[in-house]
């Protein structure tokens, strides 16, 4: 009985399948497909791995909360393998054959700047959940991680601060790619508004996947030995920060004498790492796994448990860091701005997203500006201590509203705050 | 922890001999950084022994606020805090702990410390220390406001070039810094001979990345100068043995971890013999399966072995995750030592040009003083001719194969202890390698050394003059140029033989 039934549905659906009534998107309509598009080989891997893990983990979250509009969540991973051209690619696959309804990605920025035409030529929403330069808005894309305002320039000031060491001369450190440069730029420009000299200034760039840091490491000694307090800005990305730090710990260049600040090395780029040599050295973020608040606690357990059901490498040791802590909160606005909008239809989710608020594993209830698609974030600066964790030492009161173009460029001042077709 | 500050806060409070105000350890928790350097530099300034274990406590974060919070410190008040604890111990009875003090005093000093220092150098019996005593009391009186004092301070540190003392001598070098001439002159004398000193430092410092970077690229190459070099295989997977090496290294440090942790230090040792048999498996059989079916034919070599190194490194994703792996550095790779005045050699840079010196001995003795090298190179000189006087040169193909690729596996041990290890780390030294052996000259050992040191060298200073991408650009032109002008390399070979 049941298989003669079972055979009549087949013919019944090969027919109509036939005639053409059965196309896809019907058959998607039980779920809503989101595409996760992070590097999980190459040398990004390091960084954008926890990312995927974590967005898993935030739609199974969500999931098992009912899902968004009735229907479950269902993930698309792919990998662009640190492989910037590939990224277009991929993120076109998403959008025309997965028809994913949002993508959670990216973690360089000229991997963003390499999709960015792909989702507005397709009218995707990409959700970019990492600090960058700035001087971008774009209508399909949503930045949920920091623009300068949010760190690298709190940062900075930190730096000339008393309790930061009073730094009068800076090195500029960074990949040789467009967040570092353009951040750079914003950082001189700014040094300057301050009176610092162009010849206080060193930058330096090193190609990505670098690990030979001697001579780097060598001309900061020396840049250093010049008569004022040194402090090293660091915009090194990917698996070259582990080297770096290897290099800076056995060169014996301590904290108390040159600060080294990261902005893009949290607590998973530590765990390659002996941190004992590092202790000092400060990182600027808008999250450290050890804030201690309550919606804290269960994200991180959360994730430990994730990690230990998903049998990741490594389990009992992994940590949370900022970038994850922003897809975890980028999904759940996207989440909670479709069930706002009755829609996953990309024009109405970006409506819906305006003023979406969040209680965040940052302590913080954070909102998602109406106008200009950045999340308002609060400011942490934190010290690396022994055991790879980040001990706060400066925070703002509370969360800053981005200023994706910095005042610091210029022309910025006749930009627009709202993106172009909005 | 926290009943550690309570029950030394009640004794402090009860106990009748104490002379450290209560109120003062308290204020070492206060908001302000300012307040905490207050107390801690008034406790200091008590010198009691009850100093030193507040203070130290404090530092290695044992000492709990009174509501049982951690005491947050940052980098402005760990400066102070190791000084005040530095100049504490300068009168223990122990010469190892006043000689330690005595460094950390070497920057950072201000001129409260003056008179501390001072009365250590009276007390001080050590010669070592007593140097390194009067360069801190130099330091401490930089600022002093009596004139003929930071004459004095300003002739003492001409003798001590570090880089530290190059930074507190320039400003007094300059009028907005210093008001007395004399002191500005002197200040100048003793710069020009701290900074002549420095630049020798420098300088010897550059030559020594230089050759760390060398013997880097001659340990990956020197496998590819056995394989491509003296058999004439274009081995494109040949950054992929130096993986299989690292990965092996990986291997055996998992093994020590969970199977002998009191031995951990020694793995890197342990990883060698298993690094090398590893990958000369690993190369027998790539050679055995495929290479040795297009033994003259360059180009589809090349295409095939291209192949295999996406097969090793999607095999390594697949075995080992695409994620690198960690390595430690064994506790006695860590560090450095500091030779002189601003030049800190790191111990595993040291141990890498050892090891690659010690590599490059045991590949020389195979290829000259045993049967099997005598036959490796009796076949690259006249395959046909060997083959007539019996040397079976088919097993001699393969046995020289997996030795090339066996050295790669021990190049992988050394990249392993200062580079990523992930799968796709080989493909980061496949164009140095066939850089190396190609300017080396193609059938050379020693043209494969002078290159790599060569070229390590040359781009270590020039990457100090025109930063790492230009640097890697500028090579990359020369090497194009110099084949151009001497496509036989540095060291050509001579004879009958060179053209087959």
């Amino acid at each position: 009985m049941q298989r003669r039934n079972f055979v009549k549905a087949t013919a019944v659906t090969v027919a109509l399948a036939a005639a053409g009534f059965l196309s896809a998107p019907v058959l998607a309509a039980d779920t809503i497909k989101v595409g996760i598009l992070h590097s999980l080989s190459g040398t990004m891997a390091i960084s954008e791995t926890a990312l995927k893990e974590t967005a898993l983990m935030t739609i199974a979250e969500i999931n098992a909360k009912g899902g968004v509009l009735g229907k479950q969540l269902e993930p698309v991973v792919v990998d662009p393998a640190s492989n910037w051209p590939l990224f277009a690619e991929k993120a076109r696959q998403l959008l025309t054959q997965d028809k994913v309804a949002v993508t959670f990605g990216c973690w360089t920025s000229v991997s963003r700047k390499s999709v960015n035409p792909v989702f507005k030529e397709l009218n995707g929403l990409l959700f970019y959940p990492v600090q960058y330069e700035g001087e971008e808005l774009e209508k399909n894309v949503f930045y949920t991680g920091a623009a300068p305002n949010q760190q690298a320039i709190p940062a900075v000031e930190y730096l000339m601060s008393k309790d930061g060491g009073s730094a009068k001369r800076f090195v500029l450190l960074g990949t040789d790619y467009v967040y570092p440069r353009t951040t750079n730029k914003i950082l001189r420009a700014f040094l300057k508004s301050k009176g610092v000299a162009d010849a206080d200034i060193m930058e330096d760039y090193t190609p990505f996947g670098h690990s030979d840091y001697q001579t780097i490491i060598a001309k900061i000694k020396k840049f250093a030995s010049e008569g004022k307090k040194t402090a090293v800005v660091s915009t090194i990305n990917g698996d070259s920060n582990v080297p770096f730090y290897k290099e800076l710990g056995n060169a014996g260049l301590k904290a108390t004498d040159v600060p080294v600040v990261a902005f893009s090395v949290g607590e998973e780029e530590l765990r390659g790492v002996d941190t004992k040599p590092l202790q000092g050295h400060l990182a600027a973020w808008n999250y450290f796994q050890s804030i201690k608040n309550p919606t804290n606690d269960a994200f991180i357990k959360m994730y430990k448990d994730w990690a230990v059901k998903q049998k990741l490498p490594n389990a009992a040791t992994v940590v949370t860091n900022d970038p994850m802590e922003a897809t975890y909160v980028g999904i759940h606005m996207w989440a909670q701005a479709v069930e706002k909008a009755k829609s996953t239809d990309t024009d109405k989710v970006i409506a819906a997203m305006a003023g979406q608020k969040f209680k965040a594993p940052s302590g913080f209830e954070i909102k998602m500006d109406e106008k200009n698609h950045h999340l308002h974030k609060p400011v942490f600066i934190g010290e690396v201590k022994a055991d790879g964790q980040f001990n706060v030492v400066w925070k703002t009161k509370g969360p800053v509203r981005a200023q994706p173009w910095s005042p610091f460029i210029e022309g910025n001042d006749k930009k627009k705050d709202v993106p172009e077709g909005k | 922890m926290s009943r550690f500050f309570i029950a030394f806060f009640c004794w402090l409070t009860f106990s009748a001999h104490a002379s450290i105000d209560p109120a003062l350890v308290k204020q070492l928790a206060a908001e302000e950084s300012d307040d905490k350097i207050a107390a801690i530099l008034k406790i200091a300034e008590t010198a009691e022994p009850e100093a030193l274990t507040i203070l130290q406590s404090l530092a290695d974060g044992t000492l709990i606020a009174p509501d049982g919070s951690e005491i947050m410190l940052n980098n402005r008040i760990r400066g102070v805090l190791a000084n005040a604890i530095a100049g504490l111990r300068l009168f223990d009875g122990d010469a190892k702990v006043r000689r330690a003090a005595a460094q950390e005093l070497q920057t950072n000093v201000s001129l409260e410390m003056a008179p501390l220092l001072g009365k250590a150098i009276a007390q001080e019996g050590n010669d070592k220390i007593k140097a390194l005593l009067v360069a801190a009391y130099a330091q401490a009186n930089l600022s002093s406001p009596d004139v003929a004092q930071r004459l004095a301070a300003v002739q003492v540190l001409g003798e001590y070039a570090s880089r530290n003392t190059r930074s507190l001598l320039l400003p007094l070098a300059k009028e907005e810094g210093e008001a007395d001439a004399a002191v500005r002159a002197a200040a100048i004398q003793s710069l020009k001979v701290v900074e002549s000193r420095l630049a020798v430092g420098e300088t010897l410092g550059r030559v020594f990345s230089g050759l760390s970077l060398g013997s880097i690229l001659l340990l990956a190459a020197l496998g590819l100068a056995i394989t491509y070099g003296v058999m004439g295989v274009i081995n494109m997977a040949h950054g992929e043995l130096l993986m299989v090496g690292a990965y092996a290294t990986y291997l055996v440090q998992s093994l020590f971890r969970s199977h002998f942790p009191a031995w951990i230090d020694a793995y890197v040792l342990a990883a060698l013999p298993v690094a090398f048999f590893a990958a000369a498996a690993v190369g027998i059989v790539l050679e055995r399966t495929v290479i040795r079916r297009l033994y003259g034919r360059p180009l589809e070599t090349l295409l095939a072995t291209w192949g295999l190194s996406l097969i090793l490194i999607q095999a390594a994703r697949v075995l080992f995750g695409a994620q690198n792996v960690e390595l430690a550095n064994p506790e006695w790779m860590s560090g450095g030592v500091e030779l002189m005045a601003g030049l800190v050699l790191p111990w595993n840079r040291i141990a890498i040009i050892g090891f690659s010196l010690f590599v490059l001995l045991l590949v020389w003795l195979l290829m000259n003083k045993t049967r099997l090298g005598m036959f490796v190179r009796a076949v690259t000189q006249n395959r046909p001719m060997a083959g007539c006087v019996g040397v079976h040169t088919a097993k001699i193909d393969t046995l020289a194969f997996g030795l090339g690729a066996g050295i790669a596996g021990l190049g992988g041990v050394a990249l392993s202890q200062i580079a990523n290890v992930g799968p796709d780390m080989g493909q980061g030294y496949i164009v140095d390698s066939f850089m190396v052996v190609v300017l080396g000259g193609v059938g050379q050992l020693a043209g494969a050394v002078w290159a790599a040191l060569g070229l390590g060298v040359f781009t270590k200073f020039l990457e100090g003059w025109a930063g790492a991408v230009i640097a890697k650009i500028v090579v990359l032109v020369f090497i194009i140029i110099f084949i151009q002008k001497r496509p036989q390399g540095l060291f050509a070979l001579k004879g009958r033989f060179v053209e087959s």
